[in-house]
């Protein structure tokens, strides 16, 4: 299946996907990945969470450890590269990887060159899947909170998801929308970046954080766990009551009286 | 500066109150003002795109184009030099004085002229060099350097102004407000350009067909610079040229809509050649750019030119881009030095550009700097960034810095210049990312470690080098049972 123009009904929809769940949520944060599986499974698509899964190789790419990433793609590959079905990611930082960052890196490997383009092709970050290949915007999600957005930079940038994480924001039934005055600059993650260079990404937490108390929101949503850890970590040092929650948590979030 | 460690500055920078704020408001207002700019020119990306092709042919057949350029300015009555290294370029400006008989230069904003630290050379020729851009007038006078490459001042307050311009005696009525302070300098700086034998401009375009040369200001300092004294030199990097004066149109109409979302700056000289009699006579007075075009293209070397120095001198600065041509970090000589990507860089607006201790900082800085010089005593420039790709959706000609700060990182790596905890512990990933079994061990280990010293599932403080991360943030502990493991209980 391949990426669909806007609003474009969708020739073929999948049915059953994989789901590369990333070493964040399957370490730190499972209950994301949950959520991930029962908004797909209310859509009616099966999900398959190949066995093998690790890490895709981003951290030690982003850090210059090329042959370290090109090792860890390499077994990604393999992995999901078992079947042809679609990939799914909740991850933009994860999503860049498999989809630009590791055919580049294996651009001249004879044996994986190819099945690195192959896995590209089919894998699409959790928003961009829902909007763009399922065409679907509003997944009958339903939330109390008042929900500031941080748009993460690699789904941003990396993969240009401005629009789709935002309308299945602005379909959630009950939220307060609290707009962050910087809603896209960088919270000062950057992987390793954070423990090479704290002071700098520290500063821009605090200038982050910030902007996410001026907001008023008591729910700060992103599509990364990568960045909201951060975010979440320095809201608890600050003993803020702010809570920071990938968007799948809140698009599984359902009425209690819904019957459903 | 100089002895100062990246880290030092960095701290220093950051504890600085005042500059934080400097910072805030003068990068809020480029970053607003480019924005405004770019959404009131609705062909901005087509504009893009056809700029960035004009730079990538260019660079990608830089040799021909600088033949090219040489063969016209000296059909105009113009001299080239050339010069490979820093040494060579000041050596053949003082060279230029001292044949010219010069005592007295005024300057307009070069970046390159910094790079090379003219000044100081040029003091060592006896020549007394005024700057005459206003904030690099103050630099000047405060024996500072820029903190940006077209806002040199944006580190300093009104108020950090004024307190320099007292002690040139100026009053209180002169300091009440920027307007009497601009025209306090203004006073100063008119009397120098009429002393001046000499004058030292930058270039921000060379047009390979004409021979000319494009320089953008704001103040009216270059054309007073470029026209008053009796000789002019042009300091130039050799990857400033574009193939035609056309092709000089499109970079001209980002250029000021990048820096700071003006149209075009409010100076904008085209120079082809030094003042000169020719078959068609003097044609006085200023030609729109449009007559210059029909005028070169038709009857280039015989054109007459009233106006401008007795000589004119252009100096090619090579100083280690010739080593970027056909590499990976080729891409940044595609350049135009508007600043969109340091006023919008995350890390720049913190810090600040004294902090990169380069003559360029910001996201360019920090890949052109190790390009040019090495990346040895670089090294730190490349992994100040998180990555966050705001200089590459700034960049008006598309220039992928994130790519470039990405394969320095790894030249880091191959020349053992990362810190070797960082190497061992993403060597350790690797095995066991490629390892299934014993991720999921390590899995185990890390849940087990973590919730030990975790209260309410976070850890306020890591051990050895992640200690980094808890001295500004808690630590989430590992799951106690991981995604992989609920899954395959529940769902297999």
């Amino acid at each position: 299946v391949s990426q669909l123009p806007p609003g474009a009904a969708p020739a073929a929809r999948p049915t059953r996907v994989q789901l590369l769940v990333t070493c964040l949520v399957d370490s730190l944060f499972p209950d994301v990945g949950f959520s991930v599986v029962s908004v797909l499974e209310r859509l009616g698509i099966d999900v398959d969470v190949p066995a093998g899964q690790t890490c895709c190789g981003q951290p030690a790419f982003n850090a210059g450890s090329f042959d370290n990433a090109r090792a860890m793609a390499r077994h990604l590959i393999d992995v999901f590269g078992a079947s042809d079905l679609p990939v799914v990611v909740p991850s933009g930082s994860c999503g860049d990887m498999v989809i630009h960052q590791a055919p580049a890196l294996l651009a001249d490997d004879p044996v994986y060159a190819e099945r690195a383009r192959r896995l590209a092709a089919r894998t699409h970050e959790f928003t961009a899947f829902l909007v763009d290949v399922l065409g679907v915007r509003d997944v009958g999600a339903f939330a109390k909170d008042r929900v500031a957005y941080h748009a993460a930079c690699h789904g941003l940038r990396g993969l240009g998801l401005d629009r789709q994480p935002r309308e299945l924001l602005d379909a959630v039934t009950g939220i307060e929308r609290c707009p962050l005055d910087e809603e896209e600059t960088c919270c000062g993650f950057g992987g390793l970046f954070s423990v090479k260079m704290p002071e700098i990404s520290g500063s821009l937490l605090s200038r982050k954080i910030a902007s996410i108390e001026r907001s008023g929101a008591d729910t700060v949503v992103a599509t990364d766990v990568s960045c909201l850890m951060h975010i979440a970590g320095g809201l608890k040092r600050r003993g803020s009551a702010i809570r920071a929650r990938h968007l799948a948590e809140l698009l599984d979030e359902r009425r209690a009286t819904s019957g459903e | 500066m100089a002895s100062a460690t990246f880290y030092t500055r960095v701290d220093d920078a950051l504890k600085n109150k005042a500059l934080g704020a400097a910072m805030d408001s003068a990068t809020k207002r480029l970053v607003a003002g480019r924005q405004a700019g770019m959404a009131a020119f609705p062909e901005a990306e087509t504009v893009r795109d056809h700029a960035r092709a004009i730079r990538a042919h260019t660079i990608g057949q830089l040799g021909g184009y600088l033949r090219q350029f040489e063969a016209a300015v000296r059909a105009r009555g113009g001299h080239v030099h050339w010069a490979q290294t820093a040494e060579q370029a000041v050596a053949i400006v003082a060279d230029i004085a001292r044949q010219h008989d010069v005592r007295r230069a005024v300057k307009s904003k070069s970046m390159v002229s910094e790079e090379i630290d003219l000044n100081a050379a040029l003091a060592r020729a006896g020549v007394d060099v005024l700057e005459t851009d206003l904030g690099e007038f103050v630099v000047q006078i405060d024996k500072d350097h820029p903190s940006h490459i077209v806002a040199p001042i944006i580190h300093k307050s009104r108020h950090d102004v004024a307190t320099s311009f007292r002690a040139l005696g100026a009053t209180d009525e002169d300091l009440v407000d920027v307007p009497q302070m601009t025209a306090f300098a203004r006073r100063l700086l008119r009397a120098g350009f009429f002393k001046a034998d000499m004058g030292i401009s930058g270039g921000n375009f060379g047009v390979a067909e004409t021979g000319s040369i494009c320089i953008c200001t704001n103040e009216g300092n270059g054309r007073l610079t470029t026209t008053v004294p009796r000789v002019h030199v042009a300091l130039m990097g050799i990857e400033r040229l574009v193939p035609t004066l056309s092709d000089l149109g499109v970079m001209l109409q980002l250029l000021g809509r990048s820096a700071t979302g003006q149209k075009l700056t409010v100076y904008t000289n085209i120079i082809t050649g030094p003042r000169r009699s020719g078959a068609h006579g003097a044609s006085g007075g200023e030609r729109a750019a449009a007559a210059v075009a029909t005028d070169l293209s038709t009857d280039a070397a015989s054109g007459a030119e009233a106006d401008g120095p007795e000589h004119l001198h252009i100096v090619l600065v090579d100083n280690g881009r010739s080593g970027l041509l056909g590499g990976e970090l080729a891409e940044i000589l595609y350049c135009i030095r508007c600043g969109a990507c340091l006023n919008v860089c995350p890390v720049y607006q913190q810090v600040g550009g004294h902090a990169y201790g380069s003559v360029y900082p910001g996201p360019v800085g920090a890949v052109l700097t190790p390009g040019l010089r090495g990346l040895s005593g670089w090294e730190e420039l490349p992994q100040a960034s998180s990555l966050c790709g705001a200089c590459r959706e700034v960049c008006p000609v598309r220039i992928d810095i994130p790519r470039m700060l990405l394969s320095l990182r790894a030249e880091s790596t191959r020349l053992a210049l990362t810190p070797a905890w960082v190497n061992s512990g993403l060597w350790l990933l690797g095995r066991l990312a490629e390892r299934p079994r014993m991720f999921r061990a390590a899995q185990t280990l890390a849940a087990r470690a973590t919730r030990l010293v975790a209260r309410n599932g976070w850890i306020r403080w890591l051990p050895g080098h992640l200690s980094a991360w808890t001295r500004e943030r808690d630590f989430p502990a590992f799951a106690s049972r991981t995604f992989m493991q609920r899954w395959e209980r529940t769902r297999r």
